[in-house]
């Protein structure tokens, strides 16, 4: 079966959904593409307050956000199909989907790319030992406990210390399973400001810094892990019976690897100038596909964003606008301690990135962020932020401190001074 | 005996003709082509008598899953007798049986002087063991035939023949041909003793309760030994040689299109990079002996190692995300060939010690073992009338999978239904394998079956969806993984 529409977003998850909302909203047709039975994306099975702060400005749980942002879309005039598997390109704007209905070929004049993104399982993160059951991810633990209803161990060691994995923790707490330790392999909790002193609180978890799992013990169920301090060498064990990787993200990227996109090595993502155009035209891509892993309100503020340059695309004018098509953008770079930057590409006159920041993963923490900007040996920009750099979590530089730098020089790196 | 699978409860009565104890590939491949044959016009009953819970549950599940030419085997072996025998004939059934097989081709590539002189010998052994194919090649070759291999490559020998399987629909497909023909597969017993009964049968004494059979085939890989010893021979000990493997994801699958084996050389065995059917590239295997004939757990040293080693091979595959790891025990022994002995006076045959090429023989293992019991007295000959080969499903990526068939999904719309998004498993397929003569018991068996939850995300999406079709959530996390 073949259909056509004006833009086709894959990924019904926060930002997919706010991107189809505007875009509808604009009189496009829009078709929106999820692989699960219902749209939402994560939020769906993160059944805890805590969505909506930026974008909806209010909070709610995760599965009345996913509901809502769903209903938003359709409201406007997307259709919003589910069950829906984006398996791979038919063209340079086509997609080839399964869904029960049959296949479907999609040709679109715009695609959005919202794939999302996941956690890297304990296989990735090459962990050694047995391999019982009873080792999952955060996703898989929701998945299991919010959607599913099912039953977990009764004491787990989360690995990870991200704003992700005190989710995990709640979870765990809810499924009537201790968390008996979490790991974070950073000198301190990663999401220490916002969660940890909370958290040891109200949840009592005793939380290992500088602390890796460097081996699972149980043949047909886990009975133990051993941990290293990273700082002395000592290891020991911890009795348990499941363990959650939590964080650690890599973007769903498949479908942007497979078009050949540019990608950025740092977060694996496909690289996206301001406009979070890709470098092939007409394709864009949004949410934590590109800056794995943010917030759902950013994700979906992406979104939104992303609207009005996939209109200036379809309607002709765009070249100036969106797109990489020939004219190169300014490559913008990040120094240690972040891993990567989105956007990776700076295009002069296109306006600003979205919500007026350029995102940054850190790898260590900072107490103090001296954030200084540099393009061709030259000190763009310098200024203090009031917020840490803290890694697990993504940090924002205002996009201002850009303004400064040549729209003919050379690439703009941002390092901590 | 009746056919069928049997999971708990007490064996069957009556004594069998023929009771095959282990069900890895060797044993159902032995199962299976004893069940095809009659003595005296009258069909052989067989068992097939597995300790797990599955067949392929053990080294058969966790390989490279080569098929071998036998190219590099010590000429004038069994072993390589029987591997070039095998390769034939499992290539032949593959086709028939609908078992994924995708003809890569190998290269051994030379990466000191010492590998780069010993390659014509090789080459010369190749042609001993039968095997007429090879050529040895330039460095610039081997760069034209592995592009992405990392610098230093000196040169090489091709190996067009040396081709990838699907180890588990493999022995699958035996323990089913094997249950079409009639044959009862008897899981989760263990084979703990053996008596004499009368000079004519032996009763075989398991977990479940004794079972009676006329001819008894060892074909229990790793405890070969063990039950050799049950019949009173002391001819060979297993040490469980651990081979750790590291599967990197299919992003990776441009990288090595063919086999990139290593030249066996004083600096040690080194390790493999191969294309799996499953679509991803794997990195191994390591060689350790080891004591625990149970321990599949993999290690640091290993991965260390196994890594150190990559980066050298083909340093752009150490970019790619791993998807897997695993370990795989070769039921080495102090010999250096198969340990297949005929025990005519107590009829007993073992097929034991089938260290790294079993996958590949295992049909010319079951040729021979029907040769082996006729010289002991158990004369057969095939039957006529015999079920088609069954047509397994297909889970090799190079070839088409229900979530591409148009017609497929109109006729079936679950075919259309991806539960499984990572190995795009659909939940036709899901319930296909559980309403299969052969279902699996947990989710591991499934994975073995569909590849549902193998894929990158190892669950992160459809970890619960998986455990649910499997109808075992919301019981517990563990009993659904
Ligand atoms: C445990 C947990 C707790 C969290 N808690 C919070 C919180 O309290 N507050 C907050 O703001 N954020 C929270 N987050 C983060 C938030 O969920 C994400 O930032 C947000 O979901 C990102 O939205 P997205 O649209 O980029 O991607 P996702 O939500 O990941 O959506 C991607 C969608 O794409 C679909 N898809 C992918 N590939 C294909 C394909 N090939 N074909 C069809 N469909 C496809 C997927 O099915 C999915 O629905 C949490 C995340 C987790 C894991
Ligand atoms: C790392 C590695 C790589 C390899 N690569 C290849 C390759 O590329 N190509 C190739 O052809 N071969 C390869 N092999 C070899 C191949 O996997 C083996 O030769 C083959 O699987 C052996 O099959 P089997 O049936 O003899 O043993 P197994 O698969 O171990 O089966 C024996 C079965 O017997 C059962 N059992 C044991 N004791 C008892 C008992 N007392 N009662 C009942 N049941 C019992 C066990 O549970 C087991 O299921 C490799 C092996 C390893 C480890």
């Amino acid at each position: 079966m073949n259909l056509t529409t004006d833009v086709a977003v894959v990924g019904g998850g926060p930002s997919g959904l706010t991107a189809a909302a505007g875009l509808a909203a604009a009189g496009l047709r829009v078709l929106v593409l999820d692989r699960e039975r219902e749209a939402g994306g994560i939020p769906r099975h993160s059944d805890h307050t805590g969505y909506g702060l930026r974008d909806l400005r209010t909070v709610m749980t995760g599965p009345a956000y996913a509901r809502l942002l769903a209903d938003r879309a359709v409201e406007a005039g997307a259709l919003v199909r589910t069950s829906a598997m984006v398996t791979g390109w038919a063209g340079e704007h086509a997609l080839d989907v399964t869904t029960p209905e049959g296949r479907l070929r999609v040709d679109a004049r715009a695609v959005v790319l919202a794939t999302g993104a996941r956690e890297r399982p304990r296989t990735a993160r090459m962990v050694p030992g047995d391999r019982p059951p009873g080792v999952l991810t955060t996703g898989q633990l929701q998945n299991v406990v919010h959607l599913h209803h099912g039953r977990v161990g009764t004491r787990a060691v989360v690995v990870g210390a991200e704003l992700v994995s005190w989710s995990a923790v709640l979870t765990l707490r809810e499924a009537g399973c201790r968390t008996v330790l979490m790991t974070s392999e950073h000198a301190r909790a990663e999401s220490y400001a916002a969660f940890s002193v909370p958290g040891r609180a109200v949840l009592r978890v005793p939380v290992a810094t500088a602390t890796r799992v460097v081996r699972i013990n149980g043949r047909d169920a886990v009975e133990s892990v051993e941990v290293e301090d990273l700082r002395t060498g000592e290891r020991r064990t911890v009795p348990c019976d499941t363990v959650v990787f939590t964080g650690d993200w890599v973007p769903d990227h498949e479908l942007a690897r497979a078009a050949g996109l540019a990608m950025d090595p740092g977060s694996r993502s496909p690289v996206v100038d301001n406009t979070l155009a890709t470098s092939r035209p007409g394709v864009f891509a949004v949410g934590n596909l590109v800056h794995p892993v943010d917030t759902a309100d950013v994700a979906a503020l992406d979104g939104r964003h992303v609207v009005e340059h996939v209109l200036a695309h379809l309607s002709g004018h765009a070249s100036e606008l969106s797109g990489l098509d020939g004219r190169a953008g300014i490559p913008l770079r990040a120094e240690a301690p972040f891993r990567w930057v989105s956007p990776g590409l700076v295009r002069p006159g296109a306006g600003a990135p979205p919500r007026h920041r350029i995102l940054l993963w850190p790898d260590e923490h900072r107490a103090v962020a001296r954030v200084v900007v540099t393009q061709d040996g030259r000190e763009v920009a310098r200024r203090t932020l009031p917020w840490p750099v803290s890694p697990g979590r993504v940090f924002r530089v205002p996009s201002s401190l850009l303004s400064g730098a040549d729209p003919r020089g050379g690439p703009i790196t941002i390092s901590l001074g | 005996m009746n056919g069928g699978v049997s999971r708990s409860g007490p064996l069957p009565d009556g004594t069998v003709d023929v009771a095959v104890v282990g069900g890895g590939v060797v044993g159902a491949a032995v199962a299976r082509e004893l069940a095809g044959r009659e003595a005296d016009g009258r069909a052989l009953s067989v068992a097939l008598v597995e300790a797990r819970s599955d067949v392929g549950d053990g080294t058969s599940k966790a390989n490279t899953a080569i098929l071998h030419t036998g190219f590099d085997a010590t000429p004038g072996t069994l072993e390589s007798r029987l591997v070039r025998r095998g390769y034939e004939l499992l290539g032949g059934y593959a086709e028939r049986a609908g078992i994924p097989v995708e003809r890569t081709g190998a290269v051994l590539v030379a990466w000191t002087e010492e590998e780069l002189a010993a390659l014509p010998a090789l080459a010369d052994k190749a042609v001993k063991n039968g095997y007429r194919e090879c050529e040895t090649v330039g460095a610039d070759e081997v760069y034209r035939l592995v592009p992405a291999l990392g610098p230093g490559a000196l040169g090489g020998l091709t190996v067009p023949g040396e081709s990838i399987i699907c180890p588990w629909t493999t022995t699958l497909a035996f323990a089913t041909e094997a249950l079409a023909r009639g044959a009862g597969v008897l899981l989760n017993t263990r084979v703990e003793g053996a008596q004499r009964d009368g000079g004519e049968e032996t009763v075989l004494l398991t977990n479940r309760g004794p079972l009676r059979a006329r001819w008894v085939v060892n074909a229990a890989g790793l405890g070969s030994d063990a039950v050799d010893r049950l019949f009173g021979h002391e001819r060979f000990t297993v040490t469980p040689r651990r081979g750790e493997l590291l599967v990197f994801d299919k992003m990776a699958r441009p990288l090595a299109n063919r086999i990139v084996l290593p030249v066996p050389s004083s600096r040690g065995k080194g390790v493999l990079i191969s294309p799996t059917i499953y679509g991803n590239v794997m990195l191994g295997p390591t060689a350790e002996d080891l004591r625990d004939r149970a321990d599949t757990s993999t290690s640091e040293e290993g991965f260390a190692f196994l890594v150190d080693k990559g980066l050298a091979l083909m340093p752009e595959l150490l970019k790619e995300e791993v998807t897997a790891s695993y370990a795989g025990l070769r039921a080495a022994t102090e010999h250096g060939d198969y340990q297949v002995h005929l025990d005519a006076a107590q009829r007993y045959l073992v097929l034991g010690g089938i260290r790294s090429t079993g996958l590949t023989s295992s049909m010319a293992l079951a040729e021979h073992a029907a040769g082996l019991l006729a010289e002991a007295g158990l004369v057969t000959s095939v039957r006529g009338q015999l079920p088609e080969p069954p047509r397994m499903p297909n889970i090799g990526e190079a070839f088409p999978r229900p979530y591409m068939c148009d017609d497929l999904i109109a006729s079936d719309p679950a075919y259309g239904t991806v539960v499984c998004f990572c190995e795009r498993v659909t939940a036709g397929e899901i319930r296909d394998a559980l309403a299969s003569p052969l279902p699996p018991a947990d989710i591991d068996g499934l994975r073995r079956r569909t590849r549902a939850m193998m894929g990158r995300c190892q669950g992160f999406f459809c970890g619960a969806e998986v455990g649910r079709c499997l109808a075992l959530v919301p019981d517990s996390v563990e009993e659904s993984r």
